[in-house]
């Protein structure tokens, strides 16, 4: 009789004798695909945009438009990510920790932005935002407040394409902590805002993070819904993003190279504070 | 004093949790819930402890109604199966956590975490992370950190669950002595019978969500209200319509008035207990009896050999136990 040990015994010592071939093929595999997907691009642009010398690029970086777009991304970032973390967090709460009808609901809800193209929700935005046609667009209007071409609908295309991205990275660390360290917590007196701060959030501060990096990566480089609802006016509605685009078109590659730079180390900064914020478990 | 659980039933959807369940746990005494999974038996001890509301009835602790109250403002300390250490925090800063909710000063805290860490022999590893504890050192922390908060009541939800056979056999022990160091009123949530009868003074047998029998642990073994007491508690024979306990069960020569023909199928001798595996002649049942090494005139007895059995220590089933002769 052939024991489970006999059926499995030869493919085990098979895949052992090829590991180290096997091992190697992946290692190549990943390296050559980043390396054609990432480090070339990247590297090819950080030399295109230096190629020209130091001087274009100090233009470029003290340029009216230039620093418009960047004060403008950095101040829909500074509304959008403080925002969305803080939605981002209740809503995983509400899902894994609280249970009525309809929480199917909000659960599927959070999953519509990643499905949606980005411009159709900048032409959503405009449908309820115009200032003429609009739903509730006039009414802002006649009380003074731009929306659409103006920052805050950029601020809300961003908020709305980067909602679900906090949610998404607290929902499964939230599951996995369960709920014995917060009752335990609250046996021992605290408050639920006390436990909160600091059980759970201590607990789940890693998705946090990685929900933060994820959400203020894609408000920087967001493209389709903002370029919507702002009009793309160079100097007054320009994220860093568009203002790439526009340098292109207008024929100015280097100004483009060096704007994508800029945002390239943006995102890394982001990483990197983040994984500073958040020291390795013990 | 102590607690007093008043008619108290609980369901979840369909699932009848608890069916109107009164029980009293006296003062400073250490009451085991014993209960087969589905018993109702951690429902209870959460419902003590405020984790879960009652549907009806009430829970009073230390002549304060609880019933209505918050976990926070109830006064008891609990203990976890899987430890819920506060896995950021340092082993002082867990066992400290309730001391600085009350806002203790610092220096008190200290202290205070120094004495119950020595209480809990888990001095030296204060500055420690709970992932860098055994399971039995976390568990040991745990309470800690559910006595530093003085509590009137400890409730301990099947604490040595999660540990293996060696390290449970030890913390019982230790949670018996501290029990008489500590003296507060304790309820142990269990599912293993030799925990509760080693460490407990008193035992409440529950199942299918009512309480079935309260008693000393003398008193659940010998004289078992029903006979599921008696088979979930301690080891049992089971016979066409009859337990016997191994021990009852006496060897005697065959053919003597009273004694059933057996066969002897295995005969097993270790320290200080015998093992014998019958079976009975006339209908091919197994039972196996338990003697005792030091047994007075206990026949020699061989693998095959025919003996005769008493089963007169035998219980029908459904039958109080005080009719078996037990005592």
């Amino acid at each position: 009789m052939s024991t489970p040990t006999d059926l499995v015994g030869p493919g085990v010592r098979q895949r052992a004798g090829s590991s180290t071939r096997t091992r190697l093929t992946l290692r190549t595999i990943a390296l050559v695909y980043l390396g054609l997907l990432v480090v070339g691009p990247v590297a090819l642009m950080t030399y295109s945009a230096f190629a020209d010398g130091l001087r274009p690029v100090i233009e470029t970086l003290t340029d009216r438009a230039f620093l418009h777009a960047l004060k403008l991304t950095l101040i829909i970032l500074a509304i959008a990510v403080p925002l969305n973390t803080i939605f981002g967090i209740a809503c995983a709460i509400v899902v894994v920790r609280q249970d009525f009808r309809g929480k199917r609901v909000i659960d599927s809800m959070l999953a519509l932005p990643l499905g949606v193209s980005p411009v159709v929700v900048g032409l959503a935005l405009i449908l309820v935002y115009g200032a003429r046609n609009g739903w509730v667009g006039p009414w802002f209007m006649e009380h003074g407040y731009r929306i659409i071409f103006s920052t805050p609908a950029m601020v809300l295309a961003t908020i709305f394409v980067t909602l679900p991205f906090v949610a998404r990275e607290v929902i499964p660390v939230l599951r996995e902590i369960g709920t014995d360290q917060e009752q335990a917590a609250s046996i021992l007196g605290a408050s639920p805002w006390q436990t909160f701060w600091m059980i759970t959030l201590p607990a789940i501060r890693t998705g946090v993070a990685f929900g933060v990096v994820l959400t203020a990566a894609r408000a920087l480089g967001e493209y389709g819904a903002v370029a919507v609802v702002s009009g793309k006016l160079a100097g007054r509605t320009e994220t860093l993003t568009l203002h790439v685009e526009e340098r292109w078109l207008a024929f100015d590659p280097v100004a483009a190279y060096t704007t994508s730079l800029v945002l390239a180390a943006m995102a890394i900064a982001i990483l990197v504070i983040m994984r500073r914020l958040t020291p390795k478990e013990h | 004093m102590g607690i007093t659980v008043s008619r108290v039933s609980k369901r979840f959807a369909d699932f009848v949790a608890l069916d109107d369940v009164s029980v009293d746990v006296p003062d400073g005494s250490l009451t085991a819930l014993l209960g087969p999974s589905g018993s109702g038996k951690s429902t209870l001890l959460r419902i003590i402890a405020g984790l879960e509301t009652p549907d009806r009835g009430s829970v009073v602790i230390s002549g304060r109604d609880v019933t209505g109250l918050a976990p926070q403002q109830r006064d008891v300390g609990f203990v976890f199966q899987h430890y819920a250490a506060f896995k950021h925090m340092t082993v002082r800063d867990n066992v400290g956590f309730g001391l600085r909710i009350r806002k203790m000063p610092k220096t008190e805290i200290r202290k205070r975490v120094d004495d119950l860490l020595a209480l809990v022999q888990l001095d030296g590893f204060a500055d420690r992370y709970p992932d860098q504890l055994s399971g039995g050192q976390r568990q040991r922390m745990a309470l800690a950190r559910a006595l530093a908060v003085e509590p009137r009541v400890l409730l301990l939800d099947e604490p040595f669950g999660a540990l293996d056979a060696r390290v449970r056999e030890e913390l019982r022990d230790w949670l018996r002595r501290l029990h008489q160091q500590v003296h507060v009123t304790t309820v142990l949530v269990t599912h293993d019978q030799e925990e509760a009868m080693e460490v407990a003074s008193r035992i409440v047998v529950m199942n299918h969500a009512q309480v079935v029998q309260i008693g000393t642990p003398a008193e659940i073994y010998d004289q078992p209200a029903s006979d599921f007491v008696m088979g979930f508690v301690g080891r049992v024979n089971r016979l066409p319509g009859a337990y016997i306990r191994p021990h009852e069960v006496r060897i005697c020569e065959p053919g003597e008035p009273g004694c059933a023909e057996a066969e002897v199928e295995r005969f097993l001798a270790f320290g200080p207990e015998i093992r014998v595996e019958l079976r009975l002649r006339e209908n091919g049942q197994r039972l196996w009896a338990q003697l005792s090494a030091t047994e007075q005139g206990m026949p020699d007895l061989t693998e095959g050999m025919v003996v005769g059995v008493d089963l007169s220590r035998a219980r029908r089933v459904d039958e109080p136990a005080a009719a078996g002769g037990a005592r």
